[in-house]
């Protein structure tokens, strides 16, 4: 009876199971712990008044309770990192006299010093027109609001300003071009110099006006106390969003939470990247993996066909194929010493000496950018890319090879009209895992070209639009910099999971429009119905 | 076995296939000895014989199919209309246009209908549309599909039958006009109905194609081909009219096949 029970395999069905079942365990717990931590972020959170035993008392969010030893203690954020240099702090719970929910305190999003709690006491606003008769928080509203377009022409200001510099830029580097080839005296340097001349003054007028429409701007100020008691005088430009959570109802946080997802999405981050948006990573993520698929796909693609095609079977191509297969498996960072030394050093350097001499030593390809970070991925994710295409022509019928040259197509017309048709979907699949693994390598990126804060993106509206020498922002990177290596720890926690999470949704989005598109390819192409 | 014995092999008038002295060697191994016959043009030739006597690596010399296989060495000529195959002058390319072949399994293209029925002509360079409607049109009827397909002309080849799918091989064979169509067992993969209908079809495509095929079937050998070839081992045992085969075998090693003492 025994030996029957081992001899069916009943404990094996259950070894696999459990197996299965473990694995698909730990997938969804790594999923549930970063959706659980991203998703709440945003979410208005009430502020709490704790009055404690002394004459202490704060105003903060609770961030996470514990049994301690010494009996139940909360971390709460406190904010004001201007005036209590911790924005983190811990309490105990018996040290508590009285818990409040006070419906006037305010928490506002700064651009400078992380947020700020406290109450709004009064206004002075001499540059905006706002109704006097309204409460201080209806009046503080108002002014935000009135505040808006003069904040967007600021803006203006800027994105012009910061045009006329890369123009600036340019122009310098061509005037060091013509100093370098000892055009010293020429008519075309003095041109370019008198230009240089009246684009600096445009650029400086640009900036006076910019800085005066400011400091108008920044009069507007309000006056805040925090829990304490401590006045705390705010300038209006310097405020962000400012909301009573107390007293918003469900639709005003799903509003709230929504403009901030948005902002997540559109916007630049502020506070050492620790608040604010995300698009300069995001966007870095999606540009470098377009810019490695354009190099590693057609690459990946003809070296397979070779392979599987042209090349005769034999030792050297058993050789090549197993060499190509151990590709795959280098570790990355290898790849990334590489890309450093070849492309950087060696490519960059080279591209540098021969047509960017005279801005030596300053390097222009000869540093990290985007085409090297790139380029790197790209060598990472050919193996992939070359074992799928040889796969997906090795697994077509060989009938159909013959009856097409029994129809007089040459090897040419058959590849090009029966084959790489039908193999396709399998290179497809190589594309998608290339792109899921180029996605998520954060390593060689870190020496060739990832930067925490990029000031301008590869991509933008200055000629010649598409700029690969530039360094560029990450989302794998961001995780690890602003994780492990930001200096307000535990302001960054949040940001982490939010990071994490959008990581993961662009490594969703991106494999599974390959996946609908192969689903497509395989419905027009398969040979069995 | 003597393969020049008078009655064994008899000699044809204005044949459009010339063997003469073809031996074939896998690397090694010898797969064709000193084959020499000729085969009659616009009839319906079988070849008949155990597995593994060749008959397959036979047909596909015709089309020089056998050029894809490393290691081949072939000796002799085939002549077609009187001209050497093997010739180095000789384009491949053309020789496979003017010499069509059907599979043992249907292996359409995982395209529609009609651009399997014009692969063909496309790969020729012809892409004209008229031209292209007028050829899928003849060449479907030709095969017997027409009347099947004509409404789903844009469907994928794929949803067919096998007995279907094996005339759409033919008619695909068909439209680049060849002189010869080579059958490598077509029918070995298909129930009795789609045999029924491929041998119907072979029948009436008589006369117009030189057909060789090769069969196991020793029934269908009799009952579709003018003429027939045993091959045993790799050499020619017997070939002559199929009738005469079939009822008076110069050869007790045809008799004892096609009787079924062997094979």
């Amino acid at each position: 009876m025994k030996n029957k029970y081992w001899q069916e395999g009943e404990p094996f069905v259950w070894g696999t199971g459990a197996a299965l079942t473990l694995v698909l365990l730990l997938t969804f717990s790594l999923l549930f712990v970063i959706f659980r931590n991203g998703l709440g972020v945003y979410w208005p959170a009430p502020l709490v008044l704790f009055e404690m035993e002394g004459d202490d008392s704060y105003l903060a969010k609770v961030v996470q309770e514990e049994e301690h030893t010494a009996g139940l203690r909360y971390q709460l954020k406190i904010a004001n990192r201007d005036l209590y240099s911790l924005d983190f702090t811990w309490i105990r719970a018996d040290n508590i006299q009285e818990r409040k929910r006070p419906l006037d305190a305010v928490l506002l999003e700064r651009r400078s010093y992380g947020d700020f709690h406290g109450f709004l006491d009064s206004l002075v606003l001499p540059g905006l027109e706002v109704k006097e008769d309204a409460s201080s928080w209806r009046r503080l509203q108002a002014a935000l609001a009135a505040l808006a377009p003069h904040e967007a022409k600021i803006k203006e200001f800027q994105e012009k300003l910061s045009a006329l510099n890369h123009r600036l830029t340019t122009l310098d580097k061509k005037i060091a071009k013509l100093r370098y080839q000892g055009e010293e005296n020429s008519p075309a340097l003095f041109a370019l110099q008198e230009k240089k001349i009246a684009l600096r003054h445009e650029f400086e007028q640009h900036l006076s006006r910019q800085g005066a429409l400011q400091s108008t701007l920044q009069q507007n100020r309000a006056l805040f106390r925090d829990a304490g008691g401590r006045a705390m005088d705010i300038p209006l430009t310097a405020i962000v969003r400012a909301y009573q959570p107390n007293q918003m109802g469900f639709f005003a946080k799903i509003r709230l939470y929504l403009s901030k997802v948005w902002e997540l999405f559109s916007a630049e981050p502020r506070e050492s990247n620790t608040e604010g948006g995300l698009f300069p990573a995001i966007f870095g993520t999606v540009m470098l993996i377009f810019v490695m698929s354009i190099f590693s796909f057609p690459l990946g693609v003809l070296s397979g066909i070779y392979l599987r095609e042209y090349a005769k079977e034999g030792f050297l191509v058993r050789l090549v194929r197993i060499a190509v297969n151990n590709l795959a498996g280098i570790p990355s960072i290898v790849y990334g010493i590489f890309g450093l030394a070849f492309f950087v050093y060696g490519i960059g350097g080279s591209i540098d000496q021969l047509f960017f001499a005279e801005q030596l030593p300053a390097p222009t390809f000869g540093t990290g950018g985007i085409l090297w970070a790139s380029l790197t991925l790209g060598l990472l994710t050919v193996p992939v890319v070359i074992v799928s295409t040889e796969e997906a022509l090795g697994a077509i019928p060989g009938g159909l090879r013959e009856s097409s040259f029994a129809l007089g197509a040459t090897k040419f017309q058959t590849l090009t009209r029966i084959l790489l048709p039908m193999a396709s979907p399998g290179i497809m699949t190589g594309f998608i895992l290339a792109m899921a693994r180029a996605a998520g390598e954060v390593a060689p990126l870190m020496i060739t070209g990832v930067v925490k804060l990029a000031p301008s993106l590869p991509l933008d509206g200055n000629f010649p639009f598409l700029h690969l020498d530039r360094k560029f922002m990450h989302l794998g990177f961001h995780i690890y910099d602003i994780g492990f290596q930001s200096p307000n720890v535990e302001a960054a926690k949040p940001m982490v999971f939010v990071t994490a999470m959008l990581l993961l949704g662009i490594v969703v989005v991106m494999t599974s429009s390959a996946i609908i598109l192969r689903n497509k390819m395989k419905k027009k192409f398969s040979v069995t119905h | 076995m003597m393969n020049d014995s008078p009655q064994a092999i008899i000699s044809i008038d204005e044949p459009i296939v010339e063997v003469r002295e073809l031996s074939l060697f896998y690397g090694q191994a010898q797969a064709l000895f000193d084959l020499t016959f000729d085969i009659p043009r616009q009839q319906v030739t079988a070849l008949i014989g155990p597995s593994g006597c060749g008959k397959s690596t036979f047909i596909r010399c015709i089309n020089r199919m056998n050029d894809l296989i490393d290691g081949l060495a072939i000796s002799g000529t085939i002549s077609l209309d009187g001209r050497n195959i093997f010739d180095k002058s000789v384009d491949v390319i053309d020789l496979r246009r003017r010499v069509g072949m059907v599979f043992q399994k249907s292996n359409p293209f995982p395209k529609s209908i009609y651009e399997n029925v014009v692969f063909g002509l496309r790969i020729g360079g012809i892409n004209e549309k008229p031209i292209l409607d007028e050829t899928a049109e003849k060449s479907l009827r030709r095969a017997a599909l027409w009347d099947e397909v004509k409404d789903r002309l844009h469907d994928s080849a794929m949803g067919l039958s096998g007995g279907q799918m094996q005339r759409l091989c033919i008619a695909r064979a068909i439209a680049v006009s060849p002189e010869i169509i080579l059958m490598d067992e077509p029918c070995s993969a298909l129930d009795p109905k789609s045999t029924a209908y491929i041998e119907e079809l072979i029948r009436d495509l008589n006369g117009e194609y030189t057909i060789i095929i090769v069969t196991h079937n020793m029934q269908q050998a009799s009952r579709i081909s003018d003429y027939t070839a045993f091959l045993y081992e790799g050499e020619l045992v017997e070939y002559g009219l199929t009738k005469k085969v079939f009822t008076v075998p110069a050869k007790k090693a045809t008799e004892d096949y096609i009787t079924g003492r062997f094979g």
